[in-house]
């Protein structure tokens, strides 16, 4: 964690013959572009949007995944980890939503940020009856979306690839369930699928700001 | 970090180290005996060194109630401490050595975790004998 998130202070002192004290003041703030989306609940006007970078990522069976896998879905990206409480219980909701919405075009891909990888994410995963794609998520990929400082982070990314909603933090679930809603209505009338216009405007923009870091995910492997 | 006093022990001796920790409002770290053997203990360790660690103390954890938790989690809040006792071999070598050690913890609050970090420990020790 770089200063801006996380400033680690320690200060030393001793005491009188062998006793030694020491302190180690750990404070930790969230940047104030995060704090800014916490409680942000509503969709962004489609124009404001910005194209979702495009990553490349391993499952759990060692199959590779890319955000652009998913044009003409709404997609839910959770990053997460197992050592994160408030993740859990977002799970469930997610399972819920997947199997609710998966007709309509929602796909839901966790990110896990865990640094021991499959050993920890595969039984926890299992535990908790995961019913959506598990990635395993570094450092890379975290950076295209921002440095992903604190955990849960959420995007909820439109049909044509943009995204349209941040949560940093957990939120309530009757949040998700109406910006999802929102979202899946969007496009609906064309099958669920984005324009074709709609989709070489989409990939031009992930290209242009995902391709770099698609490489690094890639090479950091 | 500020540098600290020297700290003289002597050779075939004891030495107690106090690490101090506060945690920011509205954090809390897990303690160093969370239930949830997913979430991350707040670990004090040692590298080998002029001193032998014979214990490390925590305090006796709080069992807070969260949001994200259907129980009670086992954390530290606000300031506490954290005691090493050190035994000083009779071999040791004499004059300027340290103690290095690494501070493992992870953050949250009711909403929000902050990755795991480590913190690296250094007290400077003067062996006597």
């Amino acid at each position: 964690m770089n200063e801006k998130e996380k400033r680690v202070a320690a200060v030393v002192s001793s005491a009188v013959g062998t006793v030694l004290f020491a302190s180690v003041f750990l404070t930790a703030c969230m940047p104030a572009e995060k704090k800014a989306t916490a409680s942000s609940s509503s969709l962004k006007p489609p124009a404001e949007r910005k194209v979702a970078p495009d990553f490349a990522l391993k499952d759990a069976d060692g199959r590779t995944v890319r955000l652009s896998d998913y044009r003409g879905k709404v997609v839910l990206l959770n990053f997460w980890a197992t050592w994160c409480g408030p993740c859990r219980i977002e799970i469930p909701w997610f399972n819920e939503f997947q199997q609710q919405h998966r007709e309509r075009g929602l796909v839901v891909l966790g990110i896990s940020m865990d640094e021991e990888g499959w050993d920890v994410v595969k039984p926890y995963v299992t535990a908790l009856k995961v019913n959506y794609r598990i990635l395993l998520g570094d450092e890379m990929v975290a950076d295209l979306y921002g440095g992903v400082s604190s955990l849960p982070t959420s995007f909820l990314i439109d049909r044509r690839g943009r995204i349209a909603s941040v949560h940093v933090g957990l939120v309530s679930k009757s949040v998700y369930e109406r910006e999802i809603e929102e979202l899946l209505a969007q496009g609906e009338s064309s099958g669920g699928r984005a324009s074709g216009a709609d989709v070489v405007r989409a990939g031009l923009g992930a290209n242009g700001g995902g391709a770099q870091g698609a490489r690094s995910v890639r090479g950091a492997r | 970090m500020r540098a600290p006093s020297e700290v003289r022990a002597s050779r075939g001796g004891a030495a107690q180290v106090v690490i101090g920790l506060e945690v920011l409002e509205g954090y809390h770290v897990n303690s160093h005996t969370p239930a949830d053997p997913y979430l991350i203990p707040l670990r004090l360790t040692w590298k080998p060194g002029p001193a032998e660690p014979v214990e490390i103390l925590y305090p006796e954890p709080k069992l807070e109630k969260f949001a994200f938790a259907a129980k009670p989690v086992s954390v530290f809040t606000g300031k506490f401490a954290i005691t090493t006792r050190f035994r000083i071999p009779a071999t040791a070598p004499l004059g300027p050595a340290a103690l290095s050690g690494r501070l493992r913890y992870q953050a949250c609050t009711d909403s929000t975790c902050l990755p795991p970090r480590t913190a690296e420990v250094r007290v400077p020790l003067n062996i006597q004998p």
